[in-house]
């Protein structure tokens, strides 16, 4: 109850119409901010931190995290319209909601994305209000070990997942781990495959290969297709929001389940990317469209989305109360807090009630705004696809040039782009999927960090991954996802022999 | 006769302007200011260098902009490079951490912090030896006989990073009490303290603004601190007790001083009224109640030095790092 008394408190903060009038601006600088590739909440968070100091910093806090939720939102938008990830965490949200704009529902896509985020979004807050404290300790059976086991179910709950033979797939999951392994090694201090070029120092960030990969390859694809730009044909007012709406409820199961994988991922913490892969490789597997998926099912989009802002708003609460960052932009965010002079940690909740409250309220109230904000502006992003591929193509080009280039204000990685572009290209000529080598990117040396941590706290014995059974029930499930096909093939095999 | 108003308008507005120039110091940025961090969003350096951009532009004490860019890929390796190679462009300032002298003696990239023009030392980071408060651990020697009848090895020590600071003071420490840790480098020091918290390490030795969030929430508990003499700041945080309760490191018998460096460097070839205009700018960053309070929320040691004397402290630091890395052989292959 007392919870309850204030979050009310918090309502009232949180309304003020100077709290309000923030929240509203960082909604739409978020948006901006995420659909710019390679730009990314955390750069835009950390940009504009300098502007809130004169603020007091509950406004200041809502209008970060206000930025935080638009970039989550705007984040989807390239991602569906121009196979563009805006953020890590919408790759999986190219896989459908891409192919669902080229069939001529952009439309629908972008509402079920929106929509879903903000279910997300309102599960996680809720989540937050509630047992707060309780997940707060769970965070803290998180070390090496366990964080290993959960990046090894990210992997494994995606491997096999596409039509192409498995030997294509881990291929591309090999040459994504040796991307990964480029640059520092964070274990031994020293610098691997650079091969004496400073420009490799940093490695190949994922943002670089993203844009590369599914921006420029699609445009070179579309470019031998002849110019053709399949997206035209996309209905252009507000009523597919309603209709879009009424078809969510049927897939209830499938947004629960993306909940909880989200908030999971997001207290733990792993964040809002692995949470995705996460949710749409499992939505596939037991989903009864499962075999639709990567064809334009709305369900693809539901899944990924839903996982991302559950485990966005997830992140914050380690933040809070451990001061622990659940994602880059946690960490910005994190840094702020210290400068208003506010220590995260365990004592936040008790020490600065006003301030944690009014940014939970915000949570509830940032989201609704910037839902609304992003629906009704649905009409105008689909209309996007109108416009002749010849005009929108260079626009693009140029878009992730910028992006490219903002990740480290370095020439050098808008070359990188190009290649690639070329190689993103190459391999879906050849029928190479490219989600496996994008994941490898992103949590190779997130995986193979917490790999070698864990081993050298257990002295070398592997026997740390089932030393507890938190640990060894995430290993068990992540090995039953990874032979899931084999199981089921087995099962089906034998289950003729069995009724004769 | 309208000309030669305008010729003698001219003329006082290019006097007034000379002499105005003349008054005021020499050189001023005429460009947007880049404040380089070599290390990742959200760490020490990081929160540091965004606090003064915030009191910069707060109190408007530079009529240009200063912007913080963040150059962590190598170590840090990309943003002292970056300095390295830009000449005598006076836009370019780069806050370091102890990786000025780690990150090129670890990996061997070439360079040196020769390499770059000494602004001036900000303030010293203290480091103070943590552990869980859940253990029976209340001094030092309580925690150096446990490590000593642990197996060699079965004493996890948590830390920032692989051959740097937290790293070396952990050498140091096996050094002086004949133990042996097995250590573990985790990527920043708010996860090292929570690492500490959830009992995957058996101790730390985070910055005090890295753990200070959860000695306050009564889960950690400091031993001592690695610097010659007590800290000053006398809050109480937790129990009843302050920063300036914490005994040193000597008088516990470990025999360990290790201090790290924020401190500013600039472009190699800036001439001194370039030096000289950051050192009065960060004099007056100085000056502020709000750098007076990230001071004391860090518990940061506030000498301040500039000119030779913080050049001559550079030289001592690289060589005791040069010393202290040979030892535990942290160099890389040449």
């Amino acid at each position: 109850m007392e919870e309850l008394v204030n979050l009310f408190h918090g309502f009232a903060v949180a309304l003020q119409p100077f709290n309000i009038m923030v929240m509203i601006l960082g909604i739409v600088l978020g948006v901006i901010i995420g659909v710019l590739p390679g730009l990314g909440g955390a750069n835009g968070v950390a940009i504009l931190l300098p502007l809130t100091f004169s603020m007091p910093p509950t406004s200041a806090i809502i209008m970060l995290s206000c930025i935080y939720w638009g970039a989550l939102f705007g984040g989807a938008i390239t991602s569906i319209l121009f196979n563009i990830p805006g953020e890590p965490w919408s790759v999986a949200t190219t896989f459908d909601g891409y192919p669902m704009a080229q069939k001529g529902k952009a439309g629908e896509a972008l509402t079920a994305a929106f929509t879903s985020s903000f279910v997300g979004a309102l599960f996680a807050v809720v989540m937050i209000t509630l047992v707060a404290p309780l997940v707060a300790s769970f965070a803290l059976r998180f070390g090496p070990a366990e964080k290993f086991a959960v990046y090894f179910l990210a992997f494994c709950s995606f491997v096999g997942l596409s039509k192409e033979p498995p030997f294509k797939t881990i291929a591309a999951m090999m040459i994504g781990f040796a991307l990964a392994a480029v640059g520092l090694d964070s274990i031994t201090g020293q610098l691997r495959l650079t091969f004496g070029s400073t420009e490799l120092l940093n490695g190949f960030d994922f943002l670089i290969a993203v844009i590369g990969l599914f921006g420029i390859g699609e445009i070179l694809l579309t470019m031998e297709e002849g110019l053709a730009f399949r997206g035209g044909k996309a209905k252009i007012d507000l009523r597919v929001v309603l209709q879009t709406w009424k078809e969510m409820p049927k897939y209830w199961v499938t947004s629960l389940r993306s909940c909880l994988i989200g908030c999971w991922m997001g207290v733990t913490p792993a964040g809002a990317t692995p949470a995705s892969f996460m949710s749409y490789g499992i939505a596939k597997r037991v989903s009864k469209n499962g075999k639709n998926f990567g064809k334009g099912e709305i369900e693809g989009v539901v899944a990924p989305e839903t996982a991302a802002h559950a485990a966005g708003t997830a992140a914050l609460l380690p933040m809070l109360s451990l001061g622990v960052p659940g994602s880059p932009t946690a960490a910005v965010l994190l840094g702020g807090l210290l400068i208003w002079g506010l220590q995260p940690g365990p004592m936040l909740f008790v020490e600065q009630k006003e301030f944690v409250w009014g940014l939970i309220a915000s949570m509830y109230l940032g989201n609704l705004v910037g839902l609304i904000v992003v629906l009704t502006c649905v009409p105008i992003f689909a209309a996007i696809l109108r416009v002749p591929f010849s005009i929108i193509a260079p626009l693009i080009l140029v878009l992730c040039a910028i992006g490219a280039y903002s990740v480290h204000s370095s020439t050098f990685d808008v070359v990188l782009m190009l290649v690639f572009g070329v190689v993103g290209y190459l391999l879906k000529k050849c029928n190479y999927p490219l989600a496996p080598l994008v994941l490898a990117i992103v949590l190779g040396d997130k995986a193979e960090e917490a790999f070698r941590q864990s081993l050298l706290g257990s002295q070398g014995s592997l026997g740390v991954f089932f030393s507890n059974s938190l640990v060894g029930t995430i290993m068990v499930l992540g090995l039953i996802a990874l032979f899931w096909s084999a199981i089921q093939e087995g099962y089906s095999r034998l289950r003729p022999h069995s009724v004769a | 006769m309208k000309h030669s108003v305008l010729h003698t308008a001219l003329a006082a507005i290019a006097i007034f302007g000379a002499g105005n120039m003349a008054a005021s110091a020499a050189w001023e940025p005429v460009r947007p200011v880049e404040f380089i961090v070599p290390a990742g969003t959200g760490g020490g350096a990081d929160q540091m260098a965004r606090t003064i951009q915030g009191i910069v532009t707060k109190h408007s004490l530079m009529k240009q902009p200063m912007v913080v860019i963040n150059k962590s890929g190598g170590a840090g390796g990309e943003g002292f490079l970056d300095v390295k190679g830009s000449g005598n462009n006076p836009h370019k300032i780069i806050i370091t951490l102890s990786n000025l002298f780690t990150t090129p003696l670890a990996t061997g990239i070439p360079f040196n912090w020769k390499d770059m023009t000494p602004v001036a030392m900000l303030a010293l980071d203290e480091f103070v030896l943590w552990v869980n408060a859940e253990k029976p651990y209340t001094t030092v020697k309580d925690y150096v006989d446990a490590v000593k009848q642990a197996p060699a090895g079965g004493m996890k020590m948590g830390g920032t990073g692989s051959k740097q600071e937290d790293q070396i003071i952990t050498v140091a420490l096996e050094k002086a009490t004949g133990t042996k840790f097995t250590y573990i480098p985790y990527k920043g020091g708010g996860e090292v303290a929570v690492q500490l918290v959830g009992n995957h390490v058996d101790s730390t030795v985070n910055n005090p603004i890295e753990a200070v969030a959860q000695w306050r929430g009564g889960k950690l508990r400091p031993l001592c601190v690695f610097d010659a003499k007590q800290m000053t700041y006398d809050e109480v945080v937790a129990d009843g007790k302050g920063w300036k309760d914490i005994p040193t490191c000597k008088s516990q018998g470990l025999d360990i001083e290790y201090l790290m460096l924020r401190g500013i460097f600039m472009s190699p070839k800036a001439t001194k009224d370039q030096v000289e205009y950051y050192v009065e700018l960060f004099k007056k960053v100085r000056a502020t109640p709000e750098w007076q309070d990230f001071m004391k929320s860090g518990a940061f040691n506030t000498t301040f030095l500039t000119g030779a004397d913080y050049a001559k402290w550079v030289e001592t630091e690289e060589k005791r790092h040069e010393a202290l890395m040979k030892e535990a052989g942290f160099l890389a292959a040449p």
